[in-house]
């Protein structure tokens, strides 16, 4: 690239030009589960609410409705995806690069990690004026994914298999895999609760997550929502 | 008495017909939903099996699952009593009181060793050593122990003795358990309901008379051939609930036309029983068909899981009145404004060091 040609340009605008640094650090799995996982989690937040506060009351013949029906299809089928496309993303952990097995597990037995930690909470403190650079999850990022990310999905994944197999009946798949759920908590009431809370944890954790990525991408000196698409992770440092 | 009458034996002594029993047969092996040759079956079990002795015992109760019991319509209370079991002590309807019925349960775990059924009504008390609960003298939960270990099989009815029911409610001051929790080394039959359906319970009895051991049970231990299935499964007024017909109040029109009462608060969608297909009262009505909603009778702990009349429960760590609703929009509405804040000390921090050069970073990107 002919870097003098656009230092010639940029000196027309009085900006400086350097070369920036990326790394591939977000695999095509990784993308295509990232994306068709908020997809489905916006689907199941709207459909989650209204299955516990329906829509109003609609009039006439029952057998000229099926509202309740699209709704909770729209629930179940948003819930399957999600739990086919978390399982592929599992198993695409044990394949890609380090940053795909960030997702399940925390390496709480490093000094480095909480290091990086205490660090990172001083940068959202506003304590430290550089954050660090990481090619995959700051040690912050990491903790709040797999704690609340992943296991929040974990938890509400099986409670809504185990709702989902009430109605698919005792004898059913999802009863013989989930109805476990119905010992830690025997009466159903609860798990409808819990998983009912589990939609606010999972909504408060997408809220700082969009807002994290926005900010992190402006302040962080690294490219946070571009590289959720293309992959790449761009460095922006002034000196290389 | 005597252990060796059968129950074709009782009922031909009085007067029954041989045709009369067969189809009792049928009709019983229909109820209980047994092949083609379960009349045959059940023919054959009334014919040779001795009579089952059955102790029933009384804990902390209110004995509505005893008012539900004689009820019972197909089969009659009197032929389960009377004909298809020896029923041998129970003490709120037996005609011996005192000494002599206490004499009663010492004689049958002798004389029957392993060989009855005890049905437990309630639920013993552990607090204070169980003095919440005496019985004859002695703490319920000693005598409930002392039974069960010389019984065959234990029968919890309703929910008193299946989860706990009102006594055992938050905050629970006599620290009253399911039996589940003092007999731990016999097959136990959860037949929970406040009060189960009287011919649940008959039904029940009617099995394990029938076949000499006991019917296929859930994971919580609840018989299959009723607790299978929820309320809402089965529920009349399912099309309206799939439609989108809901009750929004007691005194609206859509409650005159006998629309769903899931926003009403009811549990038909978290209750295990037969209701909707048994119904009560030789299948008079139930109470969804009355116009109220299910309360969740027959499931652990509905007592706290309130309130009745609404679709979400409280969660009381929250507060009384809270729910997932109510935390879960607080906390929301509190991170969207701290990250609301957050973004403004960022944006401020960011004009102030406008028209600054960067500084450089300190450290290069770390693995």
């Amino acid at each position: 690239m002919d870097y003098a040609k656009i230092a010639d340009i940029s000196e027309l605008k009085g900006q400086i030009v350097v070369a920036r640094r990326t790394v591939y650090v977000y695999q095509a799995p990784v993308r295509i589960w990232h994306w068709v996982n908020a997809a489905c989690l916006t689907v199941l937040f709207i459909t989650g609410y209204l299955i516990a506060w329906p829509p109003g009351s609609l009039g006439g013949e029952a057998s000229a409705h099926y509202q309740m029906g699209y709704i909770r299809f729209a629930h179940f089928a948003a819930g399957q995806t999600l739990a086919v496309f978390f399982l592929m993303r599992f198993v695409w952990a044990f394949f890609g690069n380090a940053a795909s097995k960030q997702l399940f597990w925390v390496p709480v037995w490093k000094k480095n990690f909480w290091d990086g930690l205490w660090n990172e909470a001083k940068w959202y403190a506003f304590a430290v004026k550089f954050p660090r650079q990481y090619v995959g999850h700051n040690p912050l990022a990491h903790l709040m994914m797999f704690f609340v990310f992943t296991l929040g999905t974990v938890f509400m994944i099986c409670t809504g298999f185990a709702l989902y197999s009430q109605g698919a009946g005792e004898d059913s798949l999802w009863a013989k895999l989930f109805g476990w759920v119905f010992l830690i908590f025997p009466n159903s009431q609860d798990v409808h609760t819990y998983h009912h809370l589990g939609l606010w944890v999972l909504c408060i954790f997408a809220a700082i997550h969009v807002y994290a990525a926005v900010r992190e991408d402006i302040m962080s000196r690294q490219s946070m929502i571009s590289s959720m698409i293309s992959g790449e992770r761009q460095f922006r440092d002034d000196k290389v | 008495m005597s252990a060796t009458e059968t129950f074709y034996d009782v009922i031909r002594r009085q007067g029954i017909t041989r045709r009369n029993f067969s189809k009792f047969c049928s009709l019983t092996a229909a109820s209980m939903g047994l092949g083609a040759t379960g009349a045959s079956q059940v023919a054959h079990a009334l014919e040779t099996n001795p009579r089952v002795p059955v102790i029933w015992m009384h804990g902390l109760e209110c004995t509505c699952c005893s008012e539900s019991f004689i009820r019972s319509a197909h089969p009659l209370v009197k032929d389960v009593v009377l004909s298809m079991i020896s029923l041998d002590y129970d003490d709120t309807i037996m005609a011996a009181a005192g000494h002599q019925a206490d004499a009663i349960l010492q004689e049958t775990r002798q004389k029957y060793k392993g060989k009855f059924i005890l049905a437990v009504e309630g639920n013993p008390p552990l607090n204070e050593d169980g003095m919440f609960c005496i019985d004859g003298g002695r703490p319920f939960v000693e005598k409930l122990k002392e039974m069960a270990a010389d019984a065959m099989a234990v029968i919890a009815w309703g929910s008193c003795a299946s989860w706990g029911c009102v006594q055992a409610a938050k905050p629970n001051p006599t620290h009253a358990v399911p039996i589940d929790k003092v007999i731990t080394d016999k097959p136990i039959i959860k037949v929970p309901g406040c009060p189960p359906i009287a011919e649940v319970m008959t039904g029940v009895i009617t099995f394990v008379n029938t076949f000499g051991r006991l019917p296929e049970l859930d994971r919580q231990g609840r018989p299959l051939m009723f607790y299978s299935q929820r309320i809402h499964d089965k529920c009349y007024r399912r099309p309206h609930f799939d439609a989108g017909q809901f009750v929004e109040e007691w005194d609206d029109e859509n409650a005159r036309k006998g629309f769903c009462l899931y926003k009403m608060g009811c549990k038909g969608p978290t209750t295990y029983n037969a209701c909707s297909t048994v119904r009560w009262n030789d299948g008079v009505s139930f109470p969804i068909q009355s116009g109220h909603g299910c309360i969740g009778c027959s499931e652990d702990g509905f007592w706290d899981k309130g309130p009745f009349y609404e679709r979400l429960s409280n969660i009381h760590q929250f507060g009384i009145e809270a729910n997932a609703d109510k935390i879960g929009i607080a906390a929301t509405a509190a991170v969207v404004g701290a990250m609301a804040i957050h973004a403004g000390i960022t944006a401020v921090g960011r004009l102030r060091a406008n028209g600054k050069p960067h500084d450089t970073p300190p450290s290069a990107p770390q693995k």
